[in-house]
């Protein structure tokens, strides 16, 4: 690869985009061929390389333009949910597989030559430099939770980078953005061209705001907020008690939400257009929330109601998250955890649904994880020890993650250590009686490993070949 | 069965690396022995009685958090300065360890007063000093042991001359990537850019606090010898992170 990147360096002047794109789409199929991957992003990181440039180039050829999502938690999740909603009416270029960065982004444009919109989810850091390149008609803010501290900075400075990207916004650009978030709500109201969307059902809201909130002080004065209702971490309908902030109203919303454990949930989603009854095939809160963002953004596109209740009603699950996997007779749920907030959801999810006798849990720390585990922490599980028989804890820092459960109240003889993810699937599936679902929980590339594990014992689909 | 006494400053504000998991260790170090840790949250505008509380525990916060809380602490550091004079222990971590030092000199020249409990002053850099961080300490002579744990700031502490610093740097930058010394100690008080969080993966650590707020306690300069724990995880999960530090601590480039 290295010498494939030195030679198109040497090659400069620049190539014609025709031939880096032949160039990057050769490199995606050897990728492939060679196992290495999908390729979801190394044609694009040659691309990138060739010629940053070309991605502006490719952008601006999709005719119905392009809109991206970006939020700490969901993004993937938001993203393919609206991609289900448009697919019926336009070809997409889609990052499905999650490669959000600049060079993940290329690969899809490259992927897709015949699409006419481009629908990408994009990493929080990256927004700045590919609001840029892309110069997208639709930009949908989701969220903004504390995240891989060490990679991102301060949450702050995230909002500060995302407030300068959405006013270099072509003036006819839109902006949907959840007004149950204090900082996007900020950005949202600066914002001419903006569509506020949240939650409105107080019978769906904790009881208190969560140890893992976030922005919890009026961005203005610093007071604490008042919380009407509290629904993930900090999300929800605030006000600063001294009067310097309130959310919004909601354009679109979602009221008289029921949740159905680990099946299923329902809401009712109100838009200027009318309201329609929506059943989603995915559980929690938080893919309520991705559902509302997901039928904003479409509707900006030009996704009519109807259009958008069928394509929010068809989808089944993004890639990882919330993913249920047969081996023999039993099953495998995937439920990616990457954050306090997303991690919170997954819990109050599964204890919704019936809290878990045996939970494989795989921590790593690789850069795509966080190399900073502390979040762990703060993420609250004790809900999940009263039922909880054996844990399977596994990963690079499986003797970490042991210890947040011992320390939390957990029973050192219920705990079970095995680094190696392979042998911690093994023994959690050996626990599970037949007919029954194991609970895994990994971080994204203790995920990653667990997907080609299972491809290679044959029970899965190598990743790239399942989005669509 | 002793009742050890943690006050816990800013909860809500200064807790960004998972500040509770130091103090659920305590708890549960403390509950193995046979003693109950009460922790008593100290926010804005409580007052600080000094010789009621045993062991101070302040954590860390985003910038702007530490300014919410830079001012009330200020209005709370005559008490705390009597209270550590009569014994009562303190671990400040991250940014807790910032603000207990004479302060912070922000960037843009913004300054942000600390309360002189720790002899050091801390500037801030351009640079964020991120990565996996080992250190050995000796705080009590011939007892060399290694504190593993991670750091994000971007402000460099100094220390005053003659301060005693919290431990040798093995991997990572600590104080200020330059001095090879990370942390301070000034007799039972304790301030460390490790989080981590850092008392799991270094139980003894969270042993030497337990001693010394039960000296405290009990009104004796010694502290009393707990009963030695298996700590086999928390071993584990020292020597992942040691070896992470090793490996891929940060360093300045040159």
């Amino acid at each position: 690869m290295q010498a494939c990147l030195d030679y198109a360096r040497r090659m400069r002047p620049r190539p014609p985009l025709a031939f880096e794109i032949a160039a990057a789409r050769g490199v995606a199929a050897l990728s492939r061929r060679l196992g290495a991957g999908g390729g979801t992003t190394i044609p694009g990181k040659l691309l990138a390389e060739l010629d940053r440039d070309a991605i502006d180039r490719l952008a601006a050829r999709l005719a119905m333009g392009t809109a991206v999502v970006s939020a700490t938690n969901g993004k993937t999740t938001t993203t393919a949910m609206a991609a289900e909603i448009l697919r019926p009416r336009h070809r997409l270029a889609h990052n499905s597989a999650g490669a959000n960065l600049v060079s993940g982004i290329a690969s899809a444009l490259l992927g897709a030559g015949d699409a006419d919109l481009g629908l990408f989810e994009v990493d929080e850091g990256a927004l700045p430099e590919l609001v840029q390149r892309l110069r997208p008609r639709a930009v949908c803010l989701g969220n903004l939770f504390r995240d891989q501290l060490d990679r991102y900075g301060e949450l702050e400075l995230v909002a500060e980078r995302w407030r300068e990207a959405i006013t270099s916004l072509a003036a006819e650009a839109r902006l949907v953005y959840n007004a149950d978030d204090p900082q996007l709500a900020a950005i949202g109201e600066a914002y001419a061209g903006s569509v506020a969307f949240g939650l409105d059902d107080p019978r769906v809201a904790r009881p208190s705001v969560q140890h893992a909130a976030d922005s919890k002080f009026c961005i203005r004065c610093g007071t604490p907020y008042h919380y009407a209702a509290a629904y993930v971490g900090h999300l929800g309908d605030y006000r600063c008690p001294r009067g310097d902030d309130a959310r919004p109203p909601l354009e679109i919303a979602a009221r008289e939400v029921s949740l159905q454990g680990l099946e299923c949930a329902a809401f009712r989603l109100d838009t200027p257009e009318g309201s329609r009854r929506i059943e989603l095939g995915l559980p929690g809160l938080y893919n309520v929330y991705n559902a509302v963002a997901a039928a904003a953004l479409a509707r900006t596109v030009g996704a009519e109601l109807h259009e958008i209740a069928a394509g929010l009603e068809r989808f089944s699950a993004a890639f990882g998250r919330f993913e249920r996997i047969a081996v023999g007779g039993k099953r495998i749920l995937l439920l990616l955890i990457k954050n306090p907030a997303g991690a919170n959801e997954a819990v109050r999810t599964l204890v919704d649904g019936g809290a878990p006798p045996v939970l494989v849990v795989a921590l790593n720390d690789e850069i795509a994880d966080g190399r900073d585990v502390s979040w762990i922490w703060d993420v609250d599980f004790e809900p999940l020890l009263p039922s909880l028989e054996t844990l399977v804890t596994s990963g690079g820092r499986a003797a970490e993650l042991a210890l947040r459960f011992l320390y939390g109240g957990l029973d050192e003889d219920a705990i079970e250590v095995e680094p190696k993810l392979g042998d911690a699937l093994d023994r959690g599936l050996e626990l599970t009686p037949d007919g029954g679902e194991l609970v895994v929980l990994p971080t994204y590339t203790a995920m990653l490993g667990l997907q080609r594990l299972l491809t290679s014992r044959g029970l899965a689909k190598p990743y790239w070949e399942r989005s669509g | 069965m002793t009742t050890i006494r943690v006050g816990h400053l800013y909860p809500d504000y200064l807790n960004i690396y998972a500040d509770r998991g130091n103090i659920a260790v305590l708890t549960r170090r403390a509950a193995w022995r046979g003693h109950e840790l009460e922790v008593t949250p100290l926010g804005v505008g409580d007052a600080i009685a000094p010789g009621e509380h045993d062991l101070y525990y302040v954590g860390g916060g985003q910038d702007r958090e530490q300014l919410l809380v830079a001012g009330d602490l200020a209005r709370k550091a005559a008490a705390l300065r009597e209270a550590v004079a009569r014994g009562t222990a303190a671990l400040a971590v991250c940014g807790g360890y910032q603000l207990l030092g004479r302060g912070y000199h922000g960037f843009h020249g913004e300054d942000m007063p600390g309360i002189g409990l720790l002899p050091l002053h801390t500037v801030a850099g351009e640079r964020r000093m991120i990565g996996d961080v080992l250190i050995q300490c000796e705080l009590e002579p011939g007892e060399k042991r290694t504190l593993a744990g991670f750091e994000n700031h971007a402000g460099r502490t100094h220390l005053d001359p003659g301060a005693e610093p919290l431990g040798r740097v093995l991997a990572g930058f600590g104080n200020d990537g330059e001095s090879g010394f990370e942390g301070c100690r000034a007799g039972r008080v304790i301030g460390t850019y490790l989080h981590g969080p850092l008392l799991p993966r270094n139980a003894w650590l969270a042993d030497w606090l337990l001693a010394h707020a039960l000296a405290h306690r009990l009104g004796t300069d010694e502290a009393p010898q707990l009963e030695p724990l298996p700590d086999d995880l928390e071993g584990k999960a020292h020597q992942v992170s040691a070896a992470r530090a090793r490996s891929r601590g940060g360093r300045f480039a040159g």
